[in-house]
């Protein structure tokens, strides 16, 4: 077993963990906690293919400013886990047996299907993950959709500034 | 590392997140099972990306194949930033409104 493969694997393993103990969690903060071990095992990944521009992306957008603004505004609002009205039991399992009924489906489908059965991703090799790569065709082809993402930002911070005012 | 354990990992990481927008009630949960959604695709899209300049790179070592997935992983990080910032200020505004961010409470829209 190669380093490649056990880092794979281990950062599948805490990837799942603990995304599902951000579900099992009472305490919305320790939600949040968790959240970020998965974004942290999903940088990981992501370094591990070799795409270092989007796995530092990912870290500073989603683990940094996305769980930052959670944090600020569970904190703000004083949650804790009694504050949670306890949901009928019968919606929970209801809830895991149909999420867990898409995933044997999808699971099937794909271990059928032809086009991926001898596929390898590349890993620790290739260079398109590069900054240098990505801002060539980012600013070349990707020239619009960038700039209208920037009036999307603008979008967002009017509608969060009109929403969130108090009247 | 062949493809399918990417996709395999995809696809439970994103059922756990169906499961948590169905069984969870707090309104901020269930925005961060979609965020765990949206890394799940993510990293799938990644390793597409990856699997086809793979197969490019064989006969063209300087090939760019394959870049278009981390380009749109990039935008879908743009959007979700946006969505985010949206979102939490709707949380708020609920939660001023009705001191509660249990989405139970919402269903006045129903009368």
């Amino acid at each position: 077993m190669s380093t490649t493969e056990i880092l794979f694997w281990f950062l599948s393993a805490l990837a799942l963990v603990s995304a599902t103990m951000v579900l099992i969690s009472k305490n919305p903060v320790h939600s949040i906690l968790w959240l970020i071990i998965v974004f942290f095992a999903i940088s990981g990944h992501y370094i591990l293919l070799n795409a270092q521009f989007l796995a530092i992306v990912n870290l500073i957008v989603y683990a940094g400013a996305i769980m930052v603004l959670f944090l600020f505004v569970v904190m703000l609002m004083n949650l804790n886990s009694d504050s949670e009205p306890q949901k009928n039991n019968r919606f929970k399992i209801a809830g895991a047996i149909s999420g867990g009924c898409l995933m044997l489906i999808m699971i099937d489908v794909i271990r059928d299907a032809g086009e991926v059965q001898n596929a390898k991703a590349l890993v620790k090799e290739g260079n398109i993950g590069l900054i240098k790569n990505l801002g060539m065709v980012l600013f070349k082809d990707y020239v619009i959709p960038f700039e209208i993402s920037s009036v999307l930002f603008l979008a967002a911070m009017v509608g969060a500034v009109v929403i969130g005012k108090r009247n | 590392m062949p493809i399918t354990y990417y996709i395999v990992l995809s696809i439970v990481l994103f059922c756990i997140g169906v499961v948590g927008v169905l069984t969870r009630r707090n309104a901020i949960i269930i925005f961060m099972c979609i965020e765990l959604m949206l890394n799940a695709v993510n990293l799938l899209l990644v390793a597409f990306s990856k699997m086809h300049n793979g197969k490019a790179i064989v006969s063209n070592p300087t090939s760019t194949v394959g870049i278009d997935g981390q380009l749109f992983v990039f935008f879908i990080m743009v959007v979700a930033a946006a969505e985010v910032c949206v979102g939490l200020s709707i949380i708020v505004m609920m939660y001023r409104n009705t001191h509660s961010v249990d989405v139970n409470f919402l269903n006045r829209l129903k009368n």
